[in-house]
């Protein structure tokens, strides 16, 4: 089985940063997967702008942003980046497998630093009951389709939630000549950034009907119309109240979760609630010398955080590799 | 077009039929009106090849039922490679006054030929089911029960359907049926004409609108909804069997089972619709699923649910009907088949087969019938050294499409292939898009390969076939 010191898995702003961080730190072998075929993970779909103010201090777009870091990986020699790499094992011994076209390798490192970013959560959890047609998207589903392969979902959407996923769907969908006819949020306010829900929406005249839930989606085979019923302070629904929107796109926008099926794996201690790593402390594992940062280690609202805590990670790793008998006590 | 045999339906019926006859010499034609097999009923149930409890000894369904278990278990599950897993139920009481129930239900399994059964008391419960209910006092285990993927049975049955010649045509509702003069039928299905000498109805939902098209308006089929709630994975070690609740006055009872990809469901309930198209699922079909498998496994809890799904029982009476039409000469009805119409299929095939003969088709075997398809590759069922023999074979084993059920770029083509034209069709086939994430990740490259594949442009690209299309426009 192959050595390397450190293997980072996720190639998005979290695993850049801290592949960089680690190196600064004096890391020399740096091996980082990426099961997609290009680094920046989400941030490549994230074509708005409004990441990199406080990092960069500049307005960036989100492939903009990971463009920076993709950059410097790719000057740093210390750094080997595996793309379209799929890691199918981790061991609390720090042993994992990945597949990639042509390959199975195994490999042991020195130490694991996981940054594999977030799943959103989807209509199936919340549960919508009624039909299940075309025309249902996550909201991050629905921004890939638009943003990178030019594919337009439908001509008239509802949204779930008010994260900023959604949010930002709202504008985009709209900007490409789609009817967005609300955004349905069940809580009081919305779970998204305030910047989001004043440009995203308000400025398109798109309305946001808090307190209100979809209690069904119609339509055989592709979407007819949603069911929707307010609701009040106790989440109970208010007698009378249901109303219907016809549309053929519902985008669901109710939440990350974090993935951690690599360290649940290993043996970490899983919070399944939220499903993050329980630890002592950022970036750390219930494992000594598995990090997991970014995303998965709980779900950021800016990316110049991310970028901040991941480059600490990647010192954390250093300092490890350097004296892993000082964590490992 | 001219076949001997015109089977209407490619779900499990149907397909266990075209099987069966392509084991002679015939022309067998399969119409169907979805874009792919199994499309139908056949694609929302349980997936338990049930042992024929629970069925009076004097019906159809309860003899049909066992010989068909037999038959999936002793050879078609080997033959044609699928994921049978013979993990036995139990029927479970809450009332040590209701064994002499149990002792009927094993009375009568045992005069339609049910082997092995055998009532556990409560510390075998403990010993075998930790998670069971303290509440269950008692259970009759009957050991050859067992669970299938029901879409992957069906497409099994076509595909070797089709190696032995049979042909499906999809797309092809059959709108108008002619009986003609000299003996036969005239086809009408997709604006095409068909013809032939026998037809069999084996159209699920739809049996009674094909049986009245060919001049028999014998029955009705009223289509009864079950929900079903798959679990997360996780909880695949919920329970080690298919656990019954002895039905109850109220109470129908609903079943934890587990599946063929290991996610338990829970489910499913039993209410009559008006709707044949009406699959929907409620908040109250929710509540009483769970109230349910709580009463069986108390852990099950809501946040567990990762999908959803109803089907819908073609009833049609009491019992299946299986018979030859007389006011319809060469119309042979497989229809009214609910539950246990899985289960029961390779026995609904034999016992078609032997109407068909009765009423003068006739059945010289082929010299050679090729009875066995290979097992398609799964990469999350095979151990590593496979998985490296896989690749070194061909690289696109290696390339991950969907992170939550491990399923390569190739096993998509390999399900194009063998048939797959649609979204649906793929995930049924690979599970690609139908773990935790829904295909949130791997929607677009499922969608990218099937347009590699098909020469499809994107635009073209459904869900489960015309209607059903995922994207609106393209912009370049
Ligand atoms: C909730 C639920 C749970 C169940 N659980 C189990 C179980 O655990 N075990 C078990 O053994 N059984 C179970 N069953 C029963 C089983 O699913 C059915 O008996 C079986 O699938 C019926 O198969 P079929 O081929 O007869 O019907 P279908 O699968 O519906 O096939 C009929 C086909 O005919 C096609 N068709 C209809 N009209 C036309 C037309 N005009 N032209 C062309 N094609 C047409 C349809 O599209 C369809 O593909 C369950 C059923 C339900 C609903």
């Amino acid at each position: 089985m192959k050595k390397r010191d450190l293997v980072i898995v996720g190639g998005g702003p979290a695993g850049m940063a801290a592949a960089l961080a680690a190196r600064a730190a004096g890391v020399q072998d740096v091996l980082l997967l990426e099961r997609d075929q290009y680094l920046g993970g989400i941030l490549n779909q994230c074509i708005h702008p409004g990441f990199g103010l406080h990092h960069f201090k500049e307005e960036l777009t989100g492939p903009e942003y990971a463009g920076r870091f993709a950059a410097l990986v790719a000057e740093d020699r210390g750094i080997e980046v595996s793309l379209r790499s799929f890691v199918v094992k981790l061991t609390k011994d720090k042993e994992l497998s990945y597949l990639r076209p042509g390959a199975l390798e195994e490999i042991k490192a020195g130490s694991v630093i996981l940054a594999t970013g977030c799943r959103e959560r989807t209509r199936e959890m919340i549960p919508i009951p009624g039909s299940r047609p075309a025309g249902i998207y996550p909201a991050g589903l629905a921004q890939k389709m638009v943003n990178i392969e030019g594919w337009i979902p439908g001509r008239a959407a509802v949204i779930v939630g008010s994260g900023d996923i959604g949010l930002i769907m709202a504008r985009r969908m709209a900007l490409e000549g789609m009817a967005v006819k609300a955004v349905i949020e069940i809580q009081k306010t919305s779970r998204g950034l305030v910047r989001n829900v004043v440009q995203c929406l308000e400025d398109f005249n798109i309305p946001l009907y808090l307190r209100h839930r979809v209690s069904a989606i119609h339509g055989r085979d592709r979407v007819e119309k949603v069911r929707v019923v307010k609701v009040d302070d106790a989440s109970v629904d208010v007698p009378g109240s249901a109303f219907e929107i016809a549309c053929d796109t519902v985008l669901v926008s109710v939440g990350l979760i974090p993935e951690n099926e690599l360290l649940e794996m290993a043996g970490a201690e899983i919070d399944f609630r939220t499903n993050t790593p329980v630890a002592p402390g950022v970036n750390l594992t219930s494992i000594p010398g598995i990090f997991a940062c970014g995303n998965a280690s709980k779900v950021y609202d800016l990316v110049d955080w991310v970028t901040r805590d991941s480059e600490l990670a990647g010192k954390m790793a250093a300092e490890y590799l350097e004296r892993p008998e000082a964590a490992d006590r | 077009m001219t076949a001997d045999v015109i089977i209407i339906g490619a779900g499990v019926t149907g397909a266990a039929i075209a099987r069966e006859l392509s084991r002679y010499k015939l022309k067998i034609l399969i119409l169907e009106k979805e874009a792919e097999a199994a499309f139908g009923v056949s694609k929302s149930n349980s997936g338990i090849i049930h042992a024929g409890t629970q069925n009076p000894p004097s019906s159809l369904k309860g003899w049909l039922c066992v010989e068909g278990n037999r038959l999936i278990r002793e050879e078609i599950a080997a033959d044609l490679g699928l994921d049978f897993a013979q993990c036995g139920q139990l029927i479970a009481v809450f009332d040590l006054a209701d064994l002499p129930e149990l002792e009927i239900i094993k009375k009568e399994g045992e005069e339609l030929g049910v082997r092995g059964l055998e009532l556990v008391d409560r510390a075998w419960l403990d010993l075998n089911e930790p998670n069971i209910s303290p509440g269950v006092k008692a259970a009759l285990r009957v050991p050859s029960a067992g669970i299938i993927s029901p879409y992957r049975f069906v497409y099994a049955l076509v595909e070797n359907a089709v190696k032995n010649g049979a042909e499906l045509k999809t797309e092809r509702k059959v709108t108008g049926i002619r009986p003609q003069k000299g003996g036969g039928f005239e086809v009408v299905a997709g604006g095409e004409v068909f013809r032939a000498r026998f037809l069999v109805n084996a159209a699920g939902l739809y049996a009674d609108e094909i049986s009245a098209m060919a001049g028999a308006p014998t029955f009705k089929i009223t289509p009864r909804k079950g929900e079903e709630y798959l679990l997360d994975k996780k909880r695949e070690h919920l329970s080690n069997h298919i656990l019954f609740p002895l039905p109850s006055a109220t109470s129908k009872g609903v079943l934890v089972i587990k599946t063929a990809d290991g996610n338990p469901m829970i489910g499913p309930t039993a209410h009559d619709v008006e709707d044949k198209a009406d699959l929907s699922t409620t908040e109250e079909g929710l509540e009483e699923v769970l109230a349910g498998a709580r009463r069986l496994i108390p852990s099950v809890s809501k946040s567990d649910i990762i999908a959803y799904f109803s089907g819908l029982r073609p009833v049609a009476g009491k019992d299946f009907i299986i018979r030859h039409e007389d006011s319809a000469p060469g119309l042979v009805n497989a229809a009214g088949i609910q539950s246990p119409g899985l289960t029961s299929a390779p026995a609904i095939a034999v016992m078609v087969a032997g109407i068909l003969k009765e009423h003068g088709l006739g059945l010289e075997p082929k010299e050679e019938f090729r009875r066995l398809r290979p097992r398609p590759v799964h990469l999350f069922q095979v151990p590593p050294e496979e998985t490296r023999r896989l690749i070194a074979k061909n690289p696109a084993y290696g390339d991950i499409v969907c992170r939550c059920e491990l399923v390569s770029a190739q096993e998509i083509r390999d399900a194009l292939k063998r048939g797959a034209r649609t979204l649906d069709g793929v995930k049924f086939r690979t599970r690609a898009q139908s773990g935790r994430c829904h295909g949130g990740f791997c929607t677009t490259r499922v969608i990218k390969i099937m347009q590699e594949e098909l020469g499809l442009p994107a635009t073209a690209v459904s869900k489960r076939g015309r209607g059903s299309e995922l994207i609106k426009d393209e912009r370049k």
